[in-house]
């Protein structure tokens, strides 16, 4: 109860999904994503292995996050997260969410990602306490 | 009975939002819940959730159009498998053209307030259908505030027009039980073999139980569940009649007794049929069903079990009464709410509650005198304008 986003009777609670998408079985990072958001206070829902792109839009749309965090390591994110925005286009979410892509892109890919509408991009090596703080400060400029 | 139009221009009387919010988005999310709008319905709970500015609004305008869906509560120990059973339990739903709402509400830190919210890893079986709207909600540690919350969002499911909305939680104390009580008829789970349940049960959860789940039937120690919930359930009910009824009862409701037992081949079966029905259309014994949700084993059963339970309260007027005493509680839980805030407010402008407490301290009143000194003026107000009207 140390912070102001709990226990106010206006608070807003932080709401983040983070997702795994595709064939892609390696989720310890997401695991420990999902531990360190909680314990910075945010609301984590975890997506599961092997989801589908329209899974993924599927929960970021009825959870209604304030950031989707798509976890991937497979290789296949620039066929995958473009298939995720449109998605948040079509539901009208695309505005209000904050994404966020974990796991191993090439520096070429990065800019064809921040394109698509990736706000931000972490590798191998980022630390999680800057990752917490840029969610602090980016998640509520989107609404 | 506005019509959710999204024009924008609230009638004179109700432009002036009175928490403050903005009224078109209030306009454009009662006219995208009642659009059908996804996007509309989880901002909606989103602002519930948050009492964000102009959530009593949007709540109270969305009223007119609930009432038409059911509601189930489904509760248990971590692990019994309600997320499981919810899943299989919504697919059914949808086999049969319904559309499901599913509000699922898991603990939050009571340090940071975080929460991981896992239940919808288990709804494989309605990945992709957006007719099954599934939400996670965090028990957030405001005032009274979860249960209001979780029915203001069956409210949202309600008016979205939702066929069936299913309450999902971990039944460990008083703020699950209220939880529960929104829904019309309550599960709860409990799994095999474990005298920790035993013990859950005794804490409250048999009282509000409509039926009883023995999920994981396939697991040893089933059986003996059941017959320990049955022995339960006769000695819970001090009335004579208790356990006697279900024959007589249940003939000729089509699914009484075999419905009561998820598995066939089971020789507790017929004792489990006593427990189940409506006895003499009054009174409804808590039902037992067996089920193995992973497989979806006695979900058909279970789904009958709930319908039976349904026809009940419609055929003897509880779901009336149930609705009548909930709308009671809501009222005075907000009421208690907004009380509670307004004198919060009236200490803060007296030089705040920690003023108070160094005078109590120091011996120069007492907390009666200090209550007393907040609700005086207050409630002498109120009075007077009784008095005037």
């Amino acid at each position: 109860m140390s912070t102001e986003q709990t226990g106010g009777r206006e608070g807003r609670q932080i709401r983040c999904l983070v997702a795994k998408v595709g064939l892609d079985g390696h989720d310890r990072g997401a695991h420990v994503i999902a531990r360190a958001f909680r314990d910075a206070g945010f609301e984590v829902i975890y997506s599961g292995l092997h989801r589908s792109p329209d899974e993924v839009v599927q929960a970021a749309v009825q959870e209604d996050v304030d950031v989707l965090g798509i976890s991937i390591l497979s290789g296949a994110h620039n066929t995958l997260v473009p298939k995720i925005m449109d998605g948040l286009r079509e539901y009208s979410a695309f505005e209000d969410t904050l994404v966020l892509v974990g796991g191993i892109i090439p520096d070429d890919d990065k800019a064809t990602l921040e394109e698509e509408g990736v706000a931000e991009i972490f590798g191998p090596g980022a630390s999680m306490s800057e990752m917490i703080e840029y969610v602090r400060e980016s998640a509520p400029e989107r609404r | 009975m506005t019509d959710g139009g999204d024009d924008g221009s609230a009638d004179g009387g109700e432009s002036q939002s009175a928490d403050g919010g903005s009224d078109s988005e209030v306009d454009r999310l009662v006219g995208g819940v009642l659009d059908g709008e996804h996007r509309a319905l989880a901002r909606t709970i989103t602002n519930i959730e948050n009492r964000a500015p102009g959530y009593r609004d949007l709540v109270a305008r969305l009223h007119p159009h609930t009432g038409s869906a059911d509601v189930v509560g489904i509760t248990g120990s971590p692990g019994a498998g309600k997320s499981t059973l919810v899943d299989k339990l919504a697919r059914t739903y949808r086999d049969r053209g319904l559309t499901v709402g599913v509000i699922a509400i898991d603990p939050a830190s009571p340090f940071t307030g975080g929460a991981v919210l896992g239940d919808r890893i288990r709804m494989a079986s309605n990945v992709g259908d957006m007719d099954v709207f599934f939400r996670s909600m965090s028990a957030r540690g405001t005032l009274g505030g979860l249960s209001t919350a979780t029915t203001d969002a069956v409210t949202a499911l309600d008016a979205f027009g939702k066929d069936e909305i299913i309450v999902e939680t971990v039944g460990a104390g008083q703020n699950e039980i209220d939880i529960v009580r929104t829904a019309d008829t309550v599960a709860v789970l409990v799994p095999p073999g474990s005298g920790d349940d035993v013990q859950m049960l005794k804490a409250g959860i048999l009282e509000i139980a409509d039926l009883f789940v023995v999920n994981k039937a396939d697991l040893e120690g089933a059986d003996r569940t059941v017959q320990e919930l049955t022995e339960m359930l006769r000695m819970g009910d001090g009335s004579p009649t208790a356990g006697h009824h279900g024959p007589d009862a249940t003939a000729g409701r089509g699914g009484g007794n075999d419905s009561a037992d998820g598995r066939s081949d089971n020789d507790t079966g017929g004792d489990e049929g006593d427990s189940g029905g409506v006895s003499d259309g009054h009174e409804w014994e808590p039902r037992i069903v067996e089920t193995v949700a992973n497989t979806g084993e006695g979900i058909d059963e279970f789904v009958a079990a709930l319908e039976d339970h349904r026809e009940y309260l419609v055929a003897t007027g509880e779901r009336e009464r149930q609705a009548r005493q909930r709308y009671a509680a809501e009222v005075r839980t907000l009421l208690r709410e907004d009380v509670h805030q307004l004198l919060a407010e009236e200490i803060e402008t007296r030089g705040g509650i920690e003023a108070a407490v160094d005078r109590i301290l120091a011996r120069e009143t007492d907390p009666y005198s200090v209550a007393d000194e907040v609700i005086a003026p207050v409630a002498e107000r109120v009075r007077e304008r009784r008095d005037e009207e």
